[in-house]
């Protein structure tokens, strides 16, 4: 529907403020753990405290006899799920632990629930549990067990993909690099830790809880507790960040949930920041193997990407980093293999860019160590394998302007004066300096959505689909489209969202949810013009009388004859006309598989890393992180900037700041908190610029839109890693880079 | 066990019982007195989400307990705008965009209220992003949150009848 791209212009592509803004600086935003609704209990669980083995005692008199305890929840004590909890109800669907029995899996693994009148006696009465184990010896690093292949590629299971004939590409090879790198595994960290307030009544639950994917929640819970989907009413208004850890139901929130139905009573669990490591998804650990070769003239003949990555030992999900090799440059043959290995963790999850991030990590520094080894400026080594259409399938791009991405953000950083030599920059004080670039690559799904959008007797409107907004700005970049799609100004527009009672609003998840939500909305809005257009063709008194076949366009609230504007109607008059207080217009979107099939879509984008590291204590700084990125088409530059450089500084903890790490001893994570699990804090960040370049791009969507929410991470890891090297001459190929690594003896 | 507290809360004297001499002022506002706005992120004194002014200085609610706070000052986010009118910081978080899920907001809210009384960082890009950064953002709004305090601390300098709490 390219005339509807017509209508854009009036509210997408301007830089509205937060709708949702005022609410959140003033404290009147509700999140999930703010509700407390009359006679609510608390509840509180049990962490693990070993990776592997069982939990042999629990004194559970000693907790029950706490003032204000009024129930203990054990393996051995706890009403039953109508649902298995190791089925899988939807697509993304993970085995949960809902104190099944008595062996623990992981470190952090619900073990006992305590609930109770205040947060007080539930976190005491939780303490007093005391729990004594029997424990194994955990398996918690990349060798502790037996790599296994994959063997049946799917949602979460990575298999091998190869185009063209890598051995061939190797022996053609003049350079040639074999690196490997580690990415140590890393948790979201959102800052509203997951929370739950589960009400019953009757077959019919409430809750208020914190949702990426509404009705894939809703679906879940349902068939947990063997009830209809329809009877789950979940309400997500507001998310205090997701990255991916909130899109798929976990343990606790099913345990408190089954704790409310069977205390008769509303039950309030929200977990702790330490709890957070464990059962609500991270990060896997990978190790990459990467084989690069290209002939004399920088062309590369073969990209050879092999991961090993983390799992649980009782569920699949692997950080799928090899695919970041496919699809972006032009090698003569390309493998992408994954391997898994099982261990005494959490069950991974999507986080942000998940298999992006950690493959465009190691790729984009394999990428600088081939340049290097040929004698190649890094930027004109990418010049040279740009791909004009997909390295292996042929596929047109739907659009791709990486080249403008790469001439401007070079243009801005200053690249054409970098030095090729490592080692050679130097502040007058020491300090060493270095410049480092990556490419950023992140494809763009859609997934399916609903919506609805009701025009009122007094001209404006109402829309409305069961989205989720976690910090990307989905309640005001969707309004815009509503807007766009309704032909009304953005304020007489409201806007609903964020309760599964609504139409579906899919996934927010893998950068598709503006594309798709805002695709249905924009549809429901065409719809709703259109059968007011009929109508008033049908009113004698309205300038549209016998209109009926022309076609329809809205702009500032009047309906017009597509492509004469000198002939409308305005939406009150008509809906006057008719006696009628409302039309209701609805709107799907989702992608053909026409279109998934014959084109390649993604998001592009290069980044730019000046780092400083200290001469004496080898301390590293990022002071300058310049991103260009192509992203079809920007709904909101203000938000979409604020998104890009999220990414990025996330793209700077991955290089720099974040790693879980395990007690060998325990297997527990010993620095499961906010202090010692290092996340950028403001004082990490400065220097930072984003420039989006336009792209129109008709084959991604009717909107024309590709997304923005994690490309930023790609393409940062490498080009921060690089600027290390750059500065330093020292190549670090585990993250995240330390100072110890610097400061040790080559 | 009986134990009350007095409390200038947002301007106004409440006596208030205390149930349980546990209770942290956070969970206090949050759960006792439904002052949710004050959040909490990690109940270690760790991320800044929870933080609230008590006697004009930036303090950690989740690691002070109620009973101890007799006869404080007690500002929360909540407490910050004037009727409809907003507190020149909130105004400024706004206008950049210094925030994105919201849930970090009231805290660095309260943080940067705080940090522009005490007068140290004035709209110093640098000095800001040092003296805010015990107010942890997940989504790092960081650009966005240092542009804000700037702003904030230029228009308060101009006319410090604006400086609440």
């Amino acid at each position: 529907m390219p005339d509807t791209h017509t209508r854009f212009g009036s509210s997408s592509g301007q830089p509205a403020t937060r709708r949702d803004g005022l609410a959140k600086v003033t404290g009147a935003a509700t999140f999930a753990a703010d509700n407390r609704p009359e006679g609510m209990l608390h509840a509180v669980y049990v962490p693990a405290a070993i990776a592997r083995g069982r939990v042999a005692h629990l004194d559970v008199e000693r907790a029950r006899a706490h003032p204000g305890v009024v129930r203990v929840m054990t393996p051995a004590d706890h009403p039953a799920l109508a649902g298995d909890p190791d089925d899988k109800p939807t697509r993304f669907s993970f085995r949960i632990e809902v104190l099944q029995d008595d062996t623990v899996r992981y470190a952090g693994q619900p073990i006992a629930l305590v609930l109770a009148e205040t947060i007080e006696a539930a976190t005491e009465g939780a303490r007093l549990l005391s729990p004594r184990y029997e424990a194994e010896a955990p398996r918690t690093g990349l060798d502790d067990n037996a790599p296994f292949d994959v063997e049946e590629p799917g949602f979460g299971a990575p298999g091998e993909t190869v185009h063209g004939d890598p051995e061939a590409g190797h022996a053609a090879a003049i350079h040639a690099v074999e690196v490997t790198y580690e990415t140590p595994p890393q948790y979201h960290n959102a800052m509203e830790t997951h929370a739950v307030v589960a009400e019953w009544d009757g077959d019919r639950l409430t809750l208020d809880t914190p949702s990426q994917a509404l009705a894939m929640s809703c679906a879940a819970y349902a068939h947990l507790f063997g009830i209809p989907a329809e009877n789950v009413v979940l309400r997500s208004p507001y998310l205090g960040g997701g990255f991916g850890s909130k899109a798929i139901p976990s343990g606790p929130m099913v345990l408190a949930i089954l704790a409310a139905q069977e205390a008769g009573r509303p039950v309030k669990l929200m977990l702790t920041r330490r709890q957070m490591f464990g059962p609500v998804g991270h990060r896997g650990a990978t190790r990459q193997t990467l084989r690069l070769g290209c002939d004399a003239d920088g062309r590369l003949t073969v990209i050879d990407h092999e991961t090993l990555a983390a799992t649980s030992s009782f569920e699949m999900f692997l950080e799928s980093a090899s695919n970041a090799s496919q699809g972006l440059y032009a090698a003569g043959a390309l493998r992408s293999a994954h391997q898994g290995v099982r261990l005494d963790v959490g069950t991974p999850g999507p986080m942000r860019a998940p298999g992006e991030a950690s493959g465009s990590a190691a790729l984009e520094c394999a990428m600088d160590e081939l340049a290097h080894a040929a004698g190649i400026d890094p930027l004109d080594f990418r010049l040279r394998n740009y791909a004009e259409t997909e390295p292996g399938t042929g596929r047109p791009y739907s659009s791709k302007a990486l080249r403008d991405c790469y001439d401007r953000g070079a243009e801005a950083f200053g690249w054409s004066g970098r030095p090729m030599a490592p080692a050679t920059m130097r502040d007058p004080d020491g300090t060493r300096i270095g410049w480092g670039m990556g490419t950023a690559f992140f494809p763009s799904p859609m997934f399916a959505a609903e919506a609805r959008a009701t025009l009122r007797a007094d001209g404006s409107a109402m829309v409305e689909t069961a989205g989720a907004d976690m910090g990307q700005g989905a309640w005001t970049a969707l309004a815009q489209i509503a807007a766009d799609g309704l032909g009304l100004p953005l304020d007489r527009v409201e806007f609903r969202s964020g309760v599964s009672t609504l139409p579906d609003g899919g996934v927010a998840g893998g950068s598709g949810h503006t594309a798709t939500a805002g695709g249905a909305l924009h549809a429901a809005g065409g719809d709703a013009i259109r059968r007011l257009g009929e109508l008033a063709a049908e009113q004698p008194d309205s300038p549209l009388f016998g209109a009926g076949n022309a076609g329809f366009e809205a702009r500032e609230g009047r309906v017009h004859v597509a492509g004469d504007a000198g002939r409308g109607d305005a939406f009150a008059d008509i809906l006057a006309r008719a006696g009628m207080s409302e039309l209701v217009g609805s709107g799907r979107a989702s992608r053909p598989d026409a279109d998934t099939r014959d084109y390649a879509m993604n998001s592009h984008g290069a980044v730019f890393a000046e780092v400083a590291v200290d001469p004496d204590l080898c301390q590293i700084r990022v002071r300058r992180l310049v991103g260009a990125f192509a992203a079809g088409r920007i709904i909101n530059p203000r938000l979409a900037e604020s998104q890009l450089m999220g990414g990025m500084i996330w793209g700077l903890s991955f290089a720099l700041h974040e790693e879980a790490r395990h007690d060998p001893r325990t297997g527990r994570i010993v620095n499961s908190d906010l202090a010692e699990y290092r996340v950028p804090v403001n004082a990490d960040v400065q220097g930072l610029q984003v420039l989006t370049v336009h792209e129109d791009d008709t084959h991604v969507n009717a909107l024309g839109i590709k997304g923005v929410g994690e490309i930023g991470i790609t393409g940062s890891v490498g080009a921060i890693a690089n600027a290390v090297w750059h500065a330093t001459g020292r190549r670090v190929r585990r993250f995240p880079i330390r100072i110890e690594d610097l400061l040790a003896p080559a | 066990m009986s134990l009350s507290i007095t409390l200038t809360l947002n301007g106004t004297e409440r006596r208030i019982a205390l149930d349980d001499a546990r209770v942290t002022l956070l969970d206090l506002l949050r759960e006792r007195l439904d002052l949710t706005g004050t959040k909490k992120g990690c109940d270690r004194g760790q991320c800044g989400a929870c933080t609230v002014l008590v006697d004009g200085r930036r303090t950690n609610s989740c690691l002070t307990l109620a009973a101890t706070l007799d006869g404080a000052r007690v500002t929360t986010i909540e407490g910050l705008a004037r009727g409809d009118a907003l507190h020149p910081v909130q105004q400024a978080f706004i206008d950049n965009d210094g925030f994105q899920c919201g849930y970090c907001t009231p805290g660095q809210i309260m943080s940067a209220v705080g940090l522009i009384a005490e007068g140290t960082a004035g709209d110093d890009p640098e000095r800001i992003r040092e003296g805010m950064s015990g107010n942890i953002c997940r989504c790092a709004a960081y650009h966005g949150i240092t542009l804000a305090v700037a702003q904030a601390a230029r228009r308060m300098d101009n006319d410090p009848a604006g400086d609440a709490a």
